[in-house]
This record gives structure tokens, sequence and C-alpha cells, in this order.
């Protein structure tokens, strides 16, 4: 007698819902304590909608081969010499941006995930946020072993775990995810599922990848194909989360909001690090940062948000503010990275005037009138030997921790500046979204670990510049300073000569 | 407490983590060159609070902006002082406290006629 099989749905029904029970030795409030004091009510967990269905068996099998595919990509580029046919050693800046800012922060993304695919009742999201966890856990390694090939020709990649929990600027990516994992689960369900990975994650991955595929780095490209299934369904679970809140209890909505808010301006803080790649780092450019804001933000996010209005929910606050800034961002973020160079674990370079006229077309509003003179002036002191360094440390931003080098909304010749007062002391932010974040939960903030006080306290490895770079295990002399001058230059031009003698 | 969190004495473990008993009797002072924006941020120094303020201008702000072309040409005689969101006149003899400055102050200035490179705020 044969068996009859089950069909999907069934399926999925027993290898998840079925999987599941009531405890009964101690009750269920004490087993899921973290899913009741963020004030969010859920009154149906079998409510809770998974479009995937996918089981953890079928998981198995399919991400398996990916990796299959991924991986024989991988080896085809080391072995064919790979590094040797992307546009311009620069481009190996984008990658070290990557491995250092945005890899680690897919390890922290797989310990949220499975803290909350722990501490969720209902067994329907635990089982989605535990794949996701995986997801989340597949890519960093599948990162690792993509950029490791570089890691052989390239300077600053080999220390990227240390420079992560150290480095002044990568603080900035880091603490935006210890304060999502230092949140209940519902919250980080709602930053990371749903501001991160649904509204804004297409302004990180696609130019990321396009950014590959222009300048002939086919392995990268091939991971993020290899990440493209993954993200689609992290981007569903993002958009599920946030609807179950919302159609749960009333309730859950100004709560709900409130984490919109302060996510979708956490996020967009973090992204300036994307919009600097894409504008100044990348040898051919893929399209500018406002462009692609436009696209993934301002069409896309618009009519999700259109879509979630009957719910009630509205735009992210200062969205209007976010969009202006795409105007200045890039360039603003930039010029930190030219003048802190000395500390920073890539290179950095002026833009030439082709790429000038590049950016003069794409800003037509800005460019010419703030940035151009601001390279000219620079490329002018270069010229004369007096190459411009800033030899002081920067202010912070007490909630994101970037260099307050951000302008006054509407007016960019003025830094912003905002300050709250929090039992006798002052703290700084860059922007009425940092401000509105602290003066919400100033408890947590007041902790925050400010690379530059951190370094005026001693806790950095002593108070010169060699003392701290050897501190971030930060090579100086190889791994920061200008793109010209450095070994990476010297070797790919090594590259080229050798190219020229075998054609000759 | 308005910090959403878990334990009710969350508030009893807070670190404070930039007090300014943690430097070493300094107070972190920020400073910022308006429209100079080559210099991307202000940029903060820890300072003793006794240090005389024209000794802060002699040591601190005049060798840190010293690459900018219009440095060398400001008369500090006229530079407009702004100490934590007010218009002062700093006494140059008496100290950085005795100047209002507190613990993370933010001391802006402005130099009348030297608008950035070409007048560009850069």
């Amino acid at each position: 007698m044969s068996v009859k099989k089950l069909g999907l749905k069934q399926r999925y029904a027993h290898m998840t819902r079925g999987l599941d029970w009531e405890t009964t030795y101690q009750p269920m409030d004490k087993v899921f304590p973290y899913d009741s004091f963020e004030g969010i009510k859920i009154k149906d967990w079998s409510a809770w909608e998974d479009p995937f269905r996918l089981t953890m068996d079928s998981y198995w099998k399919f991400q398996a081969e990916k990796e299959r595919k991924l991986y024989a990509v991988i080896d085809a580029f080391a072995q064919n010499n790979g590094q040797t046919g992307i546009t311009d050693g620069r481009y190996a800046n984008v990658l070290k941006l990557f491995l250092t800012g945005i890899s680690p922060e897919e390890y922290q993304a797989h310990r949220g995930f499975a803290f909350a695919g722990r501490h969720l009742r209902g067994v329907g999201p635990r089982v989605a946020a535990q794949m996701q966890s995986l997801d989340e856990l597949r890519h960093i390694q599948t990162q690792i072993h993509t950029i490791s090939h570089y890691n052989k020709y390239f300077d600053g990649i080999g220390e990227f775990p240390h420079m992560h929990d150290r480095v002044w600027y990568l603080s900035v990516p880091k603490s935006f995810f210890d304060d999502a994992r230092s949140a209940g689960p519902f919250e980080f369900m709602i930053a990371i599922g749903f501001a991160f990975e649904y509204v804004l994650t297409n302004l990180l991955f696609v130019p990321f990848m396009s950014g590959a595929a222009y300048n002939g780095d086919m392995s990268t490209v091939t991971f993020g194909f290899s990440a493209q299934s993954d993200e689609s369904r992290h981007m569903t679970l993002g958009i599920e989360v946030i609807k179950f809140l919302l159609e749960q209890h009333p309730d859950n909505l100004p709560i709900v909001q409130k984490w919109v808010d302060k996510w979708f301006w956490r996020g967009h803080r973090v992204l300036g690090l994307v919009a600097m790649m894409m504008d100044y780092m990348l040898p051919k450019p893929v399209m500018s940062w406002k462009e692609a804001w436009q696209i993934y933000y301002t069409e896309a996010g618009g009519a999700l948000f259109q879509d979630l209005a009957r719910y009630g929910l509205r735009p992210p606050k200062y969205a209007d503010i976010a969009t202006a800034e795409a105007e200045h961002i890039s360039h603003q973020n930039w010029a930190i990275f030219y003048q802190y160079t000395h500390a920073a674990a890539f290179h950095t370079w002026a833009p030439d005037a082709k790429h000038m006229d590049w950016l003069s077309e794409k800003y037509p509003n800005t460019f010419d009138k703030y940035y151009r003179p601001r390279w000219e002036m620079w490329n002018q002191m270069a010229k004369e030997g007096k190459r411009f360094y800033n030899m002081a440390l920067p202010q912070l931003c007490q909630c994101c921790q970037i260099p307050m080098g951000y302008t006054e909304p509407g007016d960019p010749t003025t830094i912003c500046f905002r300050s709250s007062q929090y039992k006798g002391e002052t703290y700084h932010f860059c922007s009425d979204g940092c401000k509105d974040i602290f003066d919400a939960e100033p408890e947590k903030f007041v902790q925050s670990w400010l690379p530059v006080h951190q370094i005026f306290q001693g806790n950095c490895g002593g108070a010169t510049i060699p003392d701290v770079l050897n501190y971030y295990r930060l090579a100086n002399g190889a791994d920061n300073m200008d793109y010209v001058g450095s070994p990476d230059e010297k070797l790919w031009n090594e590259w080229q000569a050798d190219k020229l003698k075998t054609a000759v | 407490m308005s910090v959403t969190a878990i334990t009710p004495d969350y508030e009893t473990h807070i670190e404070f983590r930039d007090a300014e008993k943690n430097f070493h009797g300094n107070r972190v002072v920020y400073v910022h060159w308006e429209q100079h924006l080559s210099f991307c941020s202000a940029i903060a120094f820890p300072l003793p609070p006794a240090m005389p303020f024209g000794a802060f201008v002699e040591e601190v702000i005049k060798p840190h902006y010293s690459a900018h072309p219009d440095a060398a040409h400001v008369d500090w005689s006229k530079v407009v002082w702004m100490i934590d969101g007010e218009k002062k006149t700093p006494d140059f003899s008496k100290s950085l406290e005795d100047n209002g400055l507190h613990h993370k102050s933010l001391v802006r200035f402005w130099t009348p006629g030297f608008e950035g490179y070409k007048g560009s705020a850069s």
C-alpha cells in the first residue's frame, strides 16, 4: 500500500504549528517572559500567516543547492585571478567597507532573530524568525568566504571582526544593531524585520551588488544572487509582522508608529555609508544616491505607506528631511573620511575632474554650489604638498555616533546642532531625528560608547594616533591613508603592467 | 523612567559613560569654526577647566584650524563667539570655567569677512 503524500499546506501545518504545545510544568508567561513588557497586545497568535510556508527540511535542501552554485563561482573566480579583472584597485575599498561595516551586522541580525525566534509565543513567527536567523548566519559566512579571496592581495580586510568592535566609524552600524538587540523582540522585529529589511533593504543590497556587477566583481554578484531569495523571504516577514501587530489590537498602533519613526531614522543614518560608497567609491558608478533614494524610498516606500494607511500608520517622521538630505549626505560623509583618512581602514581619494562632472550632473542643485569648491580647495592644497587632514577628533552624535557633520535642513552652510539636558549633563545630536530618539529613552543612550570620548578617557590604547590605530589593529601606512601611494595601488599597477607585457 | 525595559530597576544599572569624573580632571569642550565646513564637524578636546580662554584660543583653536587658507588672516579681536547657544564676549584672561564653559559645552565662532574658500562656506 502506498502512503499518501501530504499537500504543501498540510505539511507546513504539521511541521510548524504541529510541533508546538502549551506548556504545563511552567506557565506560558514564564516560558515566554519577553513578549509582553513592550506593551504589544496579541489576541490570537494563530492569525499569523506565512505566505512562504517553508518548513525546515525543505529550507535545508533549498539553501544547500544555492551554496553549491555560489562556491563553484567563488572557486572559478579565484582560479581565474578574478581580482585582476575589476575596474580599478580602488574598487577593493568598497569590499572593505562592506566586510567591516555590513557583514558583522549580518551576524548581529542572526543573534537578534535567534532571540526573537526563541521568545515570541506564537509558533508561526517563531519559525520564520528562526529561519531568518539561519539565513543571516549563512550570509556572513558566505560574505567572509567571498571576500577572503581579496584578503590575499589587498590591505584592510583581515581584522574585520576586531575592528567592528573598536573602530570609530564602525560604531555607527554596531550601535544601530546593539540598540535593536537590546530592545524587546517586537521592537527588534519592527527595527530590523520591517524598517531595515523591508523599507530600506534595497538601498543597501542593490547598490553593493549592482556596484559589484558594474565593476567586474563576479564573486560578490553571485553572493548577492545567493542571498536574494532569502531577502525576499525577509521582506515578507517584515511586512507580515507589521500587519499582524496592527491587526491584533488598536493599542499597538502608537507603539508601532514610534518604532517605525525611530528605526527609519536610524536606518537612514547608517545608510549614509552606502550613499558615499555609491557616489564616490565605485570606479564605475551605477546611479547616484539621490536617484536610488528616489526609486527605493520615495516611490517604493511611498506606495508601501499608502498601503499601510488603512491601519492608521503614517509615513515615518522626518522622511521629508531624509529626502532633502539625499542631496547632501554622500558629499558630507565622504568629506569626513577624506579628512580622517589616517584613521580609516580603507583608502580614500578626492574625485577627479571627470568624476566631479558626473556629480554635477547628478546633483545640479547642490554639488557645484557647496561641494565642488571644497574638493577644488583640497585638490589645490594636495598639489601644493599640503594635503588636508583634520588633526583633531570630531564631535559625535550621542545617538547615531556619526561625526556631527550634517547641516541644517534648508541651510547647507551651517552645521545642525541639537542638544538635550538629562540629569545635569548635556547630550549633543546631529538632527531632530536623533534628538527625539534620545529624548524618548535617555536612560539607554547615556550609555553610548562614543569612540572619541573613549579615547579621551584613556580606554583605547593611548592618546596618540598610532596608539589608537594599534588598538584598532589598523596597520598604519597600509590599511589607511589615500589610495594613491598605498601598497594596494602599487600592487594594482604591477598587475596592469603585467597585463601590458603579456599583451606585447 | 521612560525607557521600555523588562527589568523594573533598569535605571539603577545605568552607567553614565561620559560623566565628567571619567575624564581625569578635564572637561570635554567642542569648538566649531562657522562657515568653514572643510572641517567636517565641531572638534572635541579634553581640557582643564582652569585653562585661560586665551590659551584655549592660542594653543588649541589656532593650531587645529591652521590648515585652512583663511586661518592666517583672521583678526581674532573681531571674532563673534557663541557658547552653548548664547552670543558672548569671552574674557581671554579668565578660565574656561569662569567664562561659563561646562562639561561638553559647545563653542561656535564666526570670523566676519571670512566665509570659507571663495565664500563657499568650505
